[in-house]
């Protein structure tokens, strides 16, 4: 057994770095995709991206982070079932996947 | 005492409206009535001689508006010189009255007629005992009134109530000017009150050093309107439409003459104004008066000689002689003040109101005809007419003794002081004799030229009486003395001569102007008798014929003005048109409506109805939210 357990401290730069791709990913995904699936899975991509960021300032600023992690999750776990519900009306009312056949507002 | 001041114009004003309100079915209660009230102003017009001659003036005042720095008055100021103009008027108005009634008579508006007479009376004394401009003004304009109302009388035909309008709107447009002015006088002098004005004036402000002759100009206005100048003289032939007592009463004797009162009743304002900064072309306000009236004067006698209505050509000398008075007050010596045109206002007043009633009498005995053309002969038929009519030419003409000489003579010399206009006077005087000759010799010598003579007969002595009433005055009043008491009035010097003096005074003191004058005159009786005297056709109008042909049609004024109004009124409301439409319909609202419409459609480029895209909008929006907050 060691005595010393050398704690490895990533400089949270980087934690931040990767979590601001995965968001750009996940808004790219957003309004870029037309599959209603492929948004909402960006949009927990997007969720997931601020969840790191959240837990690397932890390492900074105290425990506050990684509790809001928690509510987050099942934030988002709530958010997901809505959004399936609504996905699964979408399919009964047009037959189809795609957001560009929500056309009704267009004049 | 004062308040004999009051009754003098305030009587006429209550029988007026008396008659107004119940007496319009009943003619001999009116007529009655309004006689009864003139007698009261003459009567009370001669009381007032005796505090007059005791105490040189008297005064009264009724308190009207008073707001800060403003203090409206009705002002009534009796002195010489509205003294002798109210005898005149409310004289002269009592001989019309009693004229009225045997010329009206059978007219079914009689009554209306006889409180519009009234009426005209009331005005008129108001207006001559006026002691500030506000007063003056008020009765300016209610004279006026009475005028349209009694030109228009026979209100049904359309030319009496063409003319009646004209002769408001030719005043109208004198007034605007005249209250200008008044506006003005009050600016400089803080008050409208005569004597105010005049102690103000014997040390002349700074702005009014600046603007005294063009108040000068603009109160000339005033006279412009009413007196008949030229250019706004072409109400008063056209006045003639009304009756002929009217045309005697208002456009010959009284209120063709308010304008010349005026000018004698404020001319210490013009006497003040030739002695300060003049107007462009160093001309001074009575420089240009003298002109107006000497070209008034001109044009009119100019046009009387080839007039065929007998009443025209009355007019039109009406108009030459006031020309005469106006040129008076223009070329007087700012020393001793307008005494010769007030003289001649006052001769004239009887004269010219005699000729008016003589001719008003050869219309009623020819039955309503007025065309000198188709009488003839008249003399022996109407022989007091002729008589009193021949003295009333005489008068005119300016033949001596009779009045008209003395008065025209005192302005032909006041006029010797410019070379053109001692010349236009005395060519004015060879015109005057020579159309009025033309007038009594077509009318009263030859033989009839009309339909049937044998009921021509003389009229009654309702008719005939005031004709010898005014032919007594027309003679002798140039003798009476009234031009010593005006030149006392107006401040110049006189020298006390007994009667047979003043006959030929005129020849000792004034030989070159009396004689111009007089040869003027008598040079016209003699040309116009060998072309008229026993002839029946104008031999004139056939040995000019174009020219005669201009002189009949008046000049073309009316017709020259008619042009100007309607051209002028033509391209002004083109222009409005224009500019209504293009400018403000489609221009300003037009631009309103299409940025509307285009920032619509802009805003309407959002509403897609693609998901994505209005994910991509929110997005964006927020990121935008985010980088301006986060710096905070």
């Amino acid at each position: 057994m060691d005595n010393q357990t050398k704690l490895i401290m990533i400089a949270p730069e980087k934690y931040i770095i990767i979590s601001t791709i995965l968001f750009c990913t996940g808004l790219a995904g957003v309004v870029g995709r037309t599959n209603i699936l492929i948004m909402l899975m960006s949009i927990e991509l997007m969720l997931n991206a601020g969840n790191l960021a959240l837990v690397a300032f932890s390492q900074i600023h105290g425990l506050d982070g990684q509790v809001l992690a928690f509510f987050v999750i099942s934030l988002a776990a709530a958010e997901v079932a809505v959004g399936l519900a609504l996905v699964t009306e979408m399919f009964k009312l047009k037959k189809s996947s795609q957001t560009d056949d929500l056309k009704e507002l267009k004049m | 005492m004062e308040w004999l001041i009051l009754s003098t114009f305030i009587p006429p004003l209550i029988s007026a409206g008396l008659i107004t309100l119940f007496f319009l079915r009943k003619p001999v209660i009116a007529i009655n009535l309004a006689i009864f009230s003139v007698c009261i102003s003459v009567a009370t017009t001669s009381i007032l001689y005796i505090p007059l001659s005791k105490l040189g003036e008297l005064q009264i005042s009724l308190p009207w508006l008073e707001i800060s720095g403003f203090n409206g008055t009705f002002k009534f100021h009796l002195d010489t010189l509205s003294m002798l103009m109210m005898s005149i008027v409310s004289t002269i108005s009592l001989i019309i009255h009693v004229f009225s009634i045997g010329y009206m008579r059978g007219d079914n508006g009689i009554s209306r007629y006889f409180a519009g007479l009234n009426f005209f009376t009331f005005s008129m004394i108001g207006l001559v005992l006026s002691g500030n401009f506000i007063t003056i003004f008020i009765f300016w304009e209610l004279v006026g009134l009475s005028s349209y109302i009694l030109i228009g009388f026979w209100y049904h035909l359309p030319s009496a109530a063409d003319a009646a309008k004209k002769a408001i709107l030719a005043n109208r447009l004198g007034d605007t000017g005249f209250l200008l002015g008044i506006l003005m006088v009050w600016g400089v002098f803080g008050t409208t009150d005569f004597d105010n004005i005049q102690s103000q004036l014997v040390h002349p402000t700074a702005s009014f050093t600046k603007l005294g002759n063009i108040i000068a100009l603009l109160l000339f206005c005033g006279v412009l309107g009413k007196s008949a100048q030229f250019p706004l003289h072409v109400w008063l032939p056209d006045a003639m439409e009304g009756p002929t007592p009217v045309s005697a009463l208002i456009h010959a004797a009284t209120m063709v003459a308010a304008g010349v009162y005026l000018l004698c009743r404020v001319y210490f304002i013009f006497a003040a104004a030739a002695l300060v900064n003049p107007l462009p072309f160093g001309l001074v306000a009575l420089d240009v008066i003298a002109w107006v009236g000497a070209v008034t004067a001109l044009i009119a006698a100019l046009i009387a000689i080839q007039q065929t209505d007998i009443k025209r050509i009355l007019a039109y000398s009406t108009l030459s002689q006031l020309g005469y008075m106006v040129l008076g007050v223009g070329v007087s010596d700012p020393a001793s003040g307008p005494a010769s045109s007030m003289f001649h206002l006052i001769t004239h007043a009887f004269f010219k109101a005699l000729l008016f009633l003589g001719a008003g009498s050869v219309i009623i005995s020819l039955h309503h005809k007025q065309n000198i053309l188709e009488m003839g002969g008249l003399a022996r038929k109407l022989p007091v007419t002729f008589i009193t009519f021949f003295v009333g030419t005489l008068a005119l003409c300016g033949i001596p003794p009779f009045s008209g000489f003395y008065s025209k003579e005192m302005i032909i010399h006041a006029a010797e002081s410019n070379k053109f206009l001692f010349f236009i006077c005395v060519i004015v005087a060879f015109l005057t004799a020579f159309y009025m000759f033309r007038l009594l010799l077509l009318t009263f010598t030859g033989s009839f030229r009309g339909h049937d003579s044998t009921k021509i007969k003389e009229n009654p002595l309702v008719i005939t009486l005031p004709l010898i009433l005014l032919a007594v005055p027309s003679a002798v009043s140039g003798l009476a003395g009234i031009d010593q008491v005006l030149i006392k009035f107006f401040g110049g010097t006189i020298e006390h001569i007994n009667l047979f003096e003043k006959l030929y005074a005129p020849f000792k003191f004034a030989a070159h102007s009396s004689w111009w004058g007089l040869c003027a005159a008598v040079a016209g009786v003699i040309v116009s008798s060998f072309l008229y005297l026993g002839r029946s056709e104008d031999l004139l109008a056939l040995r000019l014929k174009s020219l005669s042909q201009l002189l009949v049609n008046r000049l073309y004024f009316d017709e020259i003005f008619g042009c100007i109004i309607r051209y002028s009124h033509e391209l002004i409301s083109r222009t409005m048109a224009w500019i209504d439409h293009w400018i403000i319909s489609e221009t300003i609202i037009g631009s309103i409506c299409g940025s509307v419409g285009i920032l619509a459609r802009l805003i309407r480029l959002l509403q897609t109805g693609s998901v994505n895209t209005y994910l991509g909008i929110a997005t964006l929006i927020i990121l935008i939210i985010l980088i301006w907050l986060l710096p905070k």
